[in-house]
């Protein structure tokens, strides 16, 4: 990191504060990853890593190179776009497994769509 | 030029995502993003998409500026739920009706749920049109339900089913 050290104060504060809030928001994610009981209740905190704490370091890599290099820096709003659009497809797809093994196996799982097990399409 | 440019908005969208990642604005760029963006959008017509009306701007920027808050805010819930768990805290299906028909739409609803922290997707039944949601804070049903309806699905009845 030749770079760094041209980055003035104020930015280098800026960056490091969105830096580490988007590092605390996706371990909080993970976190919740691990400690909560089921699985339709573990697929819901990885998405805050997906969604603030990605944007929050997109946001900082943005305005760290923006300052650098004087100029404005915004490809990487292709990486928040890209992420927003294709995370959701593998929860989607984790969802649906779970709920497709938890009505083939008979377990309850309290969703309204239980009378009609397994054969739903 | 007609017979090339099938997809206006997506290949002025290509090539928009073209000179961004080449963080370039020269001509040479420009003319092969175009001839890209043109190429891609002309392999896209073999898949023959639905063909898809949006509505009214206005809307368009309602419903994204509605979302962008209550991804913020859900973030904010689902982290204090992971960091401060409580002991009474239900989490279940919820089942809800859709009018919605358009698929594009039907796609954006699926995205917004699922990006949205605390709600996935997890089911549509296209025969009934019944939509079955997963909430991780459910604390009143009927409230979920018309979260969905009122402030996601009337502005995207809006926007795709015209």
């Amino acid at each position: 990191m030749s770079g760094a050290p041209d980055l003035p104060g104020w930015a280098a504060l800026l960056v490091g504060i969105l830096v580490i809030a988007g590092a605390v928001m996706t371990l909080l994610g993970s976190i919740g990853l691990v400690r909560l009981g089921t699985f339709f209740e573990r697929i819901h905190p990885p998405t805050v890593g997906s969604s603030s704490g990605m944007a929050l370091i997109v946001l900082a890599s943005m305005i760290c190179f923006s300052v650098l290099r004087s100029r404005p820096a915004v490809h990487e709003i292709l990486i928040a776009i890209s992420v927003t659009m294709t995370t959701p497809v593998t929860f989607m797809l984790l969802a649906r497994a779970a709920l497709y093994r938890e009505r083939l196996e008979g377990q309850s799982t309290g969703d309204p769509g239980d009378e009609d097990p397994v054969h739903s399409d | 030029m007609k017979r090339w440019l099938h997809f206006p908005f997506l290949a002025l969208a290509m090539l928009a995502m073209w000179l961004l990642l080449a963080q370039s604005l020269s001509p040479g760029q420009i003319l092969l993003g175009t001839v890209a963006a043109l190429l891609a959008t002309h392999a896209l017509k073999a898949l023959r998409p639905e063909k898809v009306r949006l509505g009214s701007p206005k809307a368009i920027l309602k419903l994204l500026s509605i979302v962008l808050a209550d991804i913020v805010r859900s973030n904010f819930a689902v982290a204090a739920i992971v960091a401060f768990p409580r002991q009474k805290r239900v989490t279940g299906f919820v089942s809800l009706p859709l009018e919605l028909q358009s698929r594009a739409g039907l796609a954006v609803l699926a995205l917004i749920i699922t990006a949205t922290p605390g709600t996935v997707w997890v089911d549509l039944d296209r025969r009934r049109n019944r939509l079955l949601v997963h909430v991780l804070d459910l604390v009143d049903e009927q409230q979920w339900v018309s979260l969905i309806k009122e402030r996601y699905e009337a502005l995207l009845v809006e926007i795709f089913d015209r």
